[in-house]
């Protein structure tokens, strides 16, 4: 597949303060993103995520290194007709209606007036605005912006779409319709590339993640190369068995109203413990093989740091 | 063509933000007030009705252009909505002229606003049209244009506030730098002459742009003025806004 951003070597440092003191935000980050997929850019706060999008749409300049979007230089204007940004907590211009808003946008990319108004009808339709398409900005609640943000990426067609932590600051009802149409521009086979730090989501709709800690990316690859499935250990909720029996085949975490939590981590011992509990005439509520999570991955790796 | 799509976009933001019709409110007040002091003044009443109102139209149209000018740029960093908007295919020059001929625009109409009812005030007054107020309104126009490009410059690299008081200084240092000229006359040559002559050159002249006397005084005014009035506002501005693109054009928007 063909590579539709590339990143190589991207340093930046900025001087904050009075007397000013260099601060290295990335420390050579470089990343590539394929064509089509949805890849998602991983890091604590403070880890150069946004600095990273910044860079690459022009709005700061890096020390060193190489960007290419839709193959041409990232500086070059061109490059841009192919892309649509989210920003982090989207701010537009609050004295615009959501109609005047996206048609502006469109204006911007040369779009035609009767273009400009079908699209515009049709992506308020795809995040759910029609109801709020002639209200001022001002008067939108932090979803709906979201939500016109995402509109507002769409309005030139980008073959790749940056979305900038999309999902913060929404309800779960929100997120999952957010995870759809992220999904169905997969589907209408354009590039998403996704900064954030809610895992779960990440971990459901992306195909590739890189790891950002530090500035540095300390893993890249395929969801499914970097997490490793193989069971961790099983989650067992027993009652009718005293903790200090169960103790010996695992870790007991919580007792709660009688029942028991244990963590079994070799499986022979899963064996063990249910035939204590029907010897004991106990009951065995729930049990649960865990799997490593991107969250498991992801805590390791930035704990060390 | 993005130059135009932001033009209106920022014109669009002027005459929806409240500052504006405030100030248009004073100024038509203060215009109209021109009347009340002709009432207590001994002599040509009209005179100083065009006078004030002429003043009027000069002080309001140059506190809208620092007003907002000032905020064009830093409102745009402040609020984020510059990330959005240069992550489209835009240059960055072609944000700030967009910016710059949407507030241009602006002035245009309000002094146009202005000069409606500053003429209907003359007109109630004499029963003639006085078309060469006109004139001195185009001249205060060219001075917006200049004065506006300072404010941007401002606003690049510094808060509303601070760029305010900088704009400010341009105005009235503007206006007060042909007294250089007599300065100059009266000092020995030497060191201290060729520095004020160094600085009288580097400093604006709005005065260039001052024909209030004139036009209520009804003399004539020389043919090559609105010329050389007209260029030096121009080629002033179109340096101002060289330098704020420059400024403007490795910033980086954290």
């Amino acid at each position: 597949m063909s590579t539709i951003l590339s990143i190589d070597g991207l340093r930046k440092t900025f001087s904050t303060g009075f007397i000013p003191r260099r601060q290295e935000i990335l420390k050579g980050i470089s990343v590539s993103v394929a064509a089509g997929e949805i890849f998602g850019y991983l890091g604590p706060n403070g880890a150069g995520k946004t600095t990273t999008i910044k860079c690459v749409l022009g709005l700061i300049f890096p020390d060193a290194g190489r960007i290419e979007l839709c193959g041409r230089t990232h500086l070059d204007p061109r490059s841009k007709t192919q892309v649509g940004f989210l920003p982090e907590n989207p701010y537009f211009y609050d004295y615009l209606t959501a109609r005047e808003f996206l048609d502006f946008y469109g204006h911007l990319f040369g779009i035609g007036p009767d273009e400009r108004r079908s699209r515009a009808g049709k992506l308020l339709k795809l995040v759910d605005m029609e109801r709020a398409a002639d209200l001022p900005l001002r008067k939108f609640s932090r979803g709906m912006l979201q939500r016109i943000g995402l509109a507002q990426a769409l309005i030139n067609e980008p073959s790749l779409v940056i979305l900038d932590e999309p999902l913060g600051g929404l309800d779960p009802l929100g997120r999952k319709d957010i995870r759809d149409v992220i999904l169905r521009l997969r589907e209408e086979g354009k590039t998403v590339f996704l900064s954030s730090h809610i895992l779960q989501d990440i971990e459901m709709i992306c195909d590739r993640v890189a790891i950002l800690v530090g500035g540095r990316i300390l893993s890249q690859g395929r969801l499914t190369d970097l997490i490793s499935e193989k069971i961790l250990f099983t989650e067992i909720v027993v009652s009718g068995v005293g903790e200090k029996d169960l103790a010996a085949h695992g870790e007991p975490l919580s007792a709660q109203a009688g029942r028991t939590l244990l963590k079994v981590y070799e499986e022979a011992r899963i064996q063990a413990v249910l035939d204590l509990v029907r010897d004991r005439k106990g009951k065995v509520h729930s049990l649960l093989p865990r799997t490593q999570t991107l969250e498991d991955l992801f805590v390791d790796m930035v704990r060390p740091q | 063509m993005t130059v135009a799509v932001i033009a209106l976009n920022t014109f669009k933001e002027a005459v929806r933000d409240r500052i504006l019709y405030l100030l248009l409110f004073f100024a038509a007040t203060s215009i109209l007030f021109s009347r009340v002091l002709a009432l207590l003044t001994v002599g040509d009443r009209m005179k100083i009705i065009k006078d004030v109102g002429l003043a009027s139209i000069s002080l309001f149209g140059a506190l809208m252009a620092i007003l907002i000018g000032t905020g064009l740029v830093y409102k745009e960093i402040e609020k984020r909505t510059i990330f959005t908007l240069l992550s489209k295919p835009i240059r960055r020059s072609e944000f700030l002229l967009g910016k710059y001929f949407g507030l241009v625009l602006t002035l245009a109409v309000m002094l146009a606003c202005m000069g409606v009812i500053f003429l209907a005030l003359v007109f109630l007054q004499t029963g003639a049209v006085e078309l060469k107020l006109l004139e001195a309104i185009y001249f205060i126009f060219i001075e917006l244009i200049l004065l506006t490009a300072v404010a941007l410059l401002f606003s690049c690299f510094s808060t509303p506030i601070l760029s305010s008081l900088f704009s400010l200084a341009f105005y009235v240092i503007g206006h007060f730098s042909w007294s250089l000229e007599t300065l100059i006359k009266k000092v020995h040559p030497g060191l201290g002459k060729t520095l004020l002559r160094g600085l009288a050159a580097v400093l604006p002249d709005l005065e260039t742009f001052n024909i209030k006397t004139e036009v209520v005084h009804n003399l004539p005014l020389p043919a090559s003025l609105l010329l050389t009035a007209t260029a030096y506002g121009l080629v002033y501005a179109a340096f101002v806004l060289t330098l704020a693109v420059l400024v403007f054009r490795r910033r980086d928007f954290v």
